[in-house]
């Protein structure tokens, strides 16, 4: 077993735990943060996808231990004070979310696209290229996200 | 929240499963010992343990190998569940899992179609084929071969299973999507009378597209884990158990034949089909042969059809529901053939389906096979979609492009998507003479419940277990509007809990049946408790009472009420669809309730040097009648054009010859991606359907039926070609143009 310390949405954890835990596990059933969702545990999907200092990753190909001192967004850190981000805010109305379940990893993989920049409509389907969504055929996302970008 | 996001009961064992590695296999022997001996292991259900305390799922058609939860001495397909460990977390569960000790002894395994083990075989005519095909003056054949794949939903199967060993009951958490004949299905397996099986899903389902239906072999599995261990078990299917041992979509072969007059009037049509359901047949299955029996004749008026079903079993994972459920498969072959005659008519395709189409007024039209086209206007909906693929420029681009060597086609196809399924379709696996032995089945109803509490909170909950597809913000509109408030003041629960629920067997979320009879039942719901409330009203003179103080005085004042009437507002109300009668004795069926139609048109370029497939453009015209929610409506399309894309551009099911699964992972199956899908245009026309209260048909399965066709279409035309194998990748279409 090894301790592991993580700020997690601002708030920082101390946890015990096997050094094979899988951060996305450790998110969900160690710490209850369960909109981070699990879809292919082999890195292909991106339903997992949290932000480990600011930059998107898939929580399935890391080890809980390898985010140790390191800061961590999920999705539920998001919102403020339950009030929807304008990114949040744009999915709704693009209908950009069918059963929702890949919408936390691609919510954060888009963040971070957003954080770089003016991404153009190009940029952000490259961007979705590492993320599966079986419902919407992707273009309402795009058009979610390039309404926030302004592109 | 989704399943595995769900903890309802402390101390759940986790479960792991371990899986036939063999396509075909005797198992020797199968020694659970070491892993029991593992630390934080609290128990093994092996196969043996299954078929003891279990009994063979049943199933529409018989079999000769019954199917249990788990294989006892022989494994069927690789993936197959051979035992259950449950241990103190999962990673402990998947550490024993490798303890176990098996011993094979490999056996043949069969993969293709065609050397499958017959286990149905039923023809059926319709018409005068013989005479059709005898004074023809233009016969075409093609056989055409669609391959496994699946809609395989980004969130995997769910469980959490907690056997009652006093009351003998068996209460499981599962992200099911219905039909709920399964859960007779199940109870049955178990031994339990269905009031003994209580089935609850969770609030949200992340996708399913049909998939998770059979969800309901694990409930199974894990309750009989968790009635020999004497403790809750829960498990999450991953994806490799996912993609190797949930469910598919069957693979066909058809051969199919048609008749010709020189003027392109189809008069005649036989198919003989060869459906691949896998290693069982496994219920409700062989249903995707005949969820289209009444539409065989598609979108066209010809009334002579013929066709040879047979239902073969193959050493790869047992099939059941997936997004167009026999549609995709029946109109490549119908719609290809229709392309081939085209071809040698020398007409152009869009004029050889316009010679063909029901006229708009023959609606309701009785097709051959039984089926009741409610409304439409197909012509109109042809023209439509021609002018908006600007049909007639794209095909003098075609010849241009064609002058100077590119290889450049345009694909169409015309649908009948059918919805609302009649439950009785599947006894047409019987012969009539075998049907009048067992219970008729007919029809599909949905329930709802629509109350109102003591302080005017209006609260709706339905049996339609949607997974995205937009339900509670539909049923949140159309109690509204029926009550006359706002949608935000409407709660809608979808988790269906079958001790609680307003339930049928037809209950769940498939055959595209929520906007027909799941809203209906809403709508009706609603009505029941809109009329109580004026007469209410009336009663007390009082038209400006609030709905808040009506509900008040229901609940706390009932001796206001009129005479007679029952306290409370709680109004639970059945929807069923007409017209849905039992199969006749001339093997005729009205398989679905409503039918909406679509015309596609696809144009594709098709790489010279690489094979790649370029789609240039693509117009979808949809009439499904009466739209409910236009944004619901385009993200049901969007999504199923997104399916058919997958299908016919990238998605395989692939196995070797003994019977390995080689598309095992997200790195080898194919989902498309964002950059993958070619720009769709969509446009709408609304004839309403006189057979839904609502006027509304299903329209989330069509286009996972005409893609393929179009695409498919589209790519013989530039290839110059009758028929390009789905799917189409790169390798695939170069070999094609070698051939």
């Amino acid at each position: 077993m090894m301790a592991v310390e993580v700020t997690v949405n601002g708030r920082r954890y101390r946890e015990v735990v096997e050094p094979r835990l899988l951060l996305s596990d450790f998110l969900r059933h160690r710490l209850g943060l369960t909109g981070t969702h699990v879809g292919c545990e082999h890195g292909v999907c991106g339903a997992c996808t949290v932000l480990v200092d600011g930059v998107a990753v898939r929580s399935c190909l890391l080890f809980a231990v390898q985010a140790d001192g390191l800061a961590i967004t999920t999705v539920e850190g998001l919102a403020q004070n339950g009030r929807l981000t304008p990114l949040q805010e744009a999915f709704r109305a693009h209908h950009a979310l069918q059963c929702g379940f890949c919408t936390p990893g691609i919510l954060m993989a888009a963040f971070d696209l957003l954080s770089r920049g003016r991404p153009t409509r190009e940029e952000i389907a490259d961007m979705l290229s590492g993320h599966l969504c079986r419902c919407t055929g992707y273009e309402p996302i795009v058009a979610a996200i390039a309404e926030v970008a302004g592109s | 929240r989704f399943m595995d996001d769900l903890d309802p009961l402390p101390h759940a064992g986790h479960a792991a499963i371990l899986r036939s590695q063999l396509g075909h296999a005797r198992i020797v022997r199968l020694d659970p010992a070491p892993a029991l001996a593992h630390p934080g292991v609290i128990g093994v259900l092996a196969g043996e343990d299954v078929v003891a305390m279990s009994r063979p799922f049943p199933a529409a058609a018989g079999s000769p190998h019954p199917y249990y939860a788990a294989a006892h001495l022989t494994a069927r397909y690789a993936g197959e569940p051979l035992a259950v460990v449950v241990a103190k977390d999962r990673y402990i569960a998947e550490d024993a899992l490798e303890l176990i000790e098996v011993e094979y002894e490999p056996l043949p395994a069969v993969v293709e179609p065609e050397q499958g083990e017959v286990v149905s075989d039923r023809s059926f005519s319709y018409g005068d084929v013989e005479e059709a095909f005898a004074s023809c003056d233009l016969v075409v054949r093609e056989r055409f071969s669609f391959p496994r794949w699946t809609c395989c939903p980004l969130e995997t199967y769910g469980v959490v299973a907690d056997w009652d060993a006093v009351t003998g009951t068996l209460t499981a958490w599962a992200n099911f999507q219905g039909p709920f004949t399964l859960h007779s299905v199940a109870a049955a397996a178990l031994g339990l009378p269905g009031s003994r099986l209580r089935l609850i899903t969770p609030p949200d389902s992340g996708g399913s597209f049909g998939i998770k239906a059979a969800v309901y072999v694990y409930i199974v599995l894990l309750g009989l884990a968790s009635r020999k261990l004497g403790i809750p078990v829960r498990w999450t299917e991953d994806r490799l158990e996912h993609l190797a041992g949930s469910s598919a979509s069957t693979a066909r072969i058809t051969d199919v034949e048609a008749a010709f007059t020189r003027q392109g009037e189809l008069i005649g049509l036989r198919y003989d089909v060869i459906e691949d359901v896998g290693a069982y047949l496994r219920a409700p299955e062989p249903a995707t042969l005949y969820r289209m029996h009444g539409s065989l004749t598609g979108a066209y008026r010809v009334r002579n059809v013929a066709a040879r079903n047979r239902v073969v079993l193959t050493n790869r994972c047992p099939t059941a529901l997936n997004r167009g459920f026999g549609g995709p498969q029946l109109y490549l072959a119908l719609e290809g053939i229709m392309d081939i005659a085209a071809r040698r008519l020398d007409l152009d395709p869009a004029e050889l389906r316009r010679r063909n189409l029901v006229p708009s007024e023959r609606f309701p039209y009785r097709t051959p096979t039984g089926a009741l086209y409610d409304s439409g206007d197909y012509e109109a909906c042809l023209d439509q979609a021609l002018e908006r693929a600007r049909y007639e420029a794209r095909r003098q681009e075609q010849r241009r492009a064609r002058a100077d060597g590119r290889l450049y086609g345009i694909g169409l196809a015309c649908v009948v998507e059918p919805s609302i399924s009649n439950m009785g379709y599947i006894s047409l696996v019987e012969t009539a003479q075998e049907r009048e032995h067992s219970l008729p089945k007919s029809g599909n109803a949905e329930g709802a419940t629509v109350s109102v509490s003591p302080l005017g909170g209006v609260t709706v909950r339905v049996g339609t277990t949607p997974q995205g597809q937009g339900h509670k913000t539909v049923c949140a509109q159309i109690v509204a509007e029926v009550l006359q408030i706002d949608p935000g003041e409407v709660e809608v629960v979808t988790e269906l809990d079958t001790s609680t629920s307003a339930w049928t067997v037809a209950s769940g979320n498939y055959s595209s049946r929520f906007s027909g009879v799941g809203a209906g039942a809403v709508y009706v719901a609603a009505q029941k408790v809109a009329a109580k409330v004026a007469a209410i009203r009336d009663h007390l003179g009082d038209q400006s009472l609030s709905l808040r103080r009506v509900a008040g005085i229901a609940h706390w004042h009932p001796d206001a009420l009129p005479p007679g009437m029952e306290p409370g507002l709680y109004e639970t109300a059945f929807c069923a669809a007409p017209n849905l009668a039992p199969p006749d004795e001339e093997d005729r069926v009205a398989s679905s309730a409503a039918h909406g139609f679509i015309v596609d048109v696809a144009v594709v370029e098709v790489g010279r040097e690489t094979g790649e497939v370029r789609v240039l453009d693509y117009v979808t015209v949809h009439d499904a009648g009466r739209l409910l929610n236009p944004l619901v409506a385009e993200g049901q399309i969007r999504g199923g054009f997104a399916h058919g894309a997958g299908a016919a551009l990238f998605e395989r099911l692939v196995y070797d010859e003994d019977g390995n699964l080689l598309t095992g992972t997200f790195m080898d199956y194919l989902c498309p991606t964002a950059p993958d899908l070619p720009p769709l245009s969509i446009e709408h026309r609304e004839t309403p359907s006189p057979f839904t209260p609502l006027g509304a048909k299903g329209l989330g399965e069509g286009n996972t039926m005409s893609v393929p066709a179009a695409l498919a279409n589209a790519v013989a035309d530039a290839l110059g070609k009758d028929r390009v194998d789905i799917p189409f990748t790169p390798s695939r279409v170069w070999e094609a143009m070698q051939g």
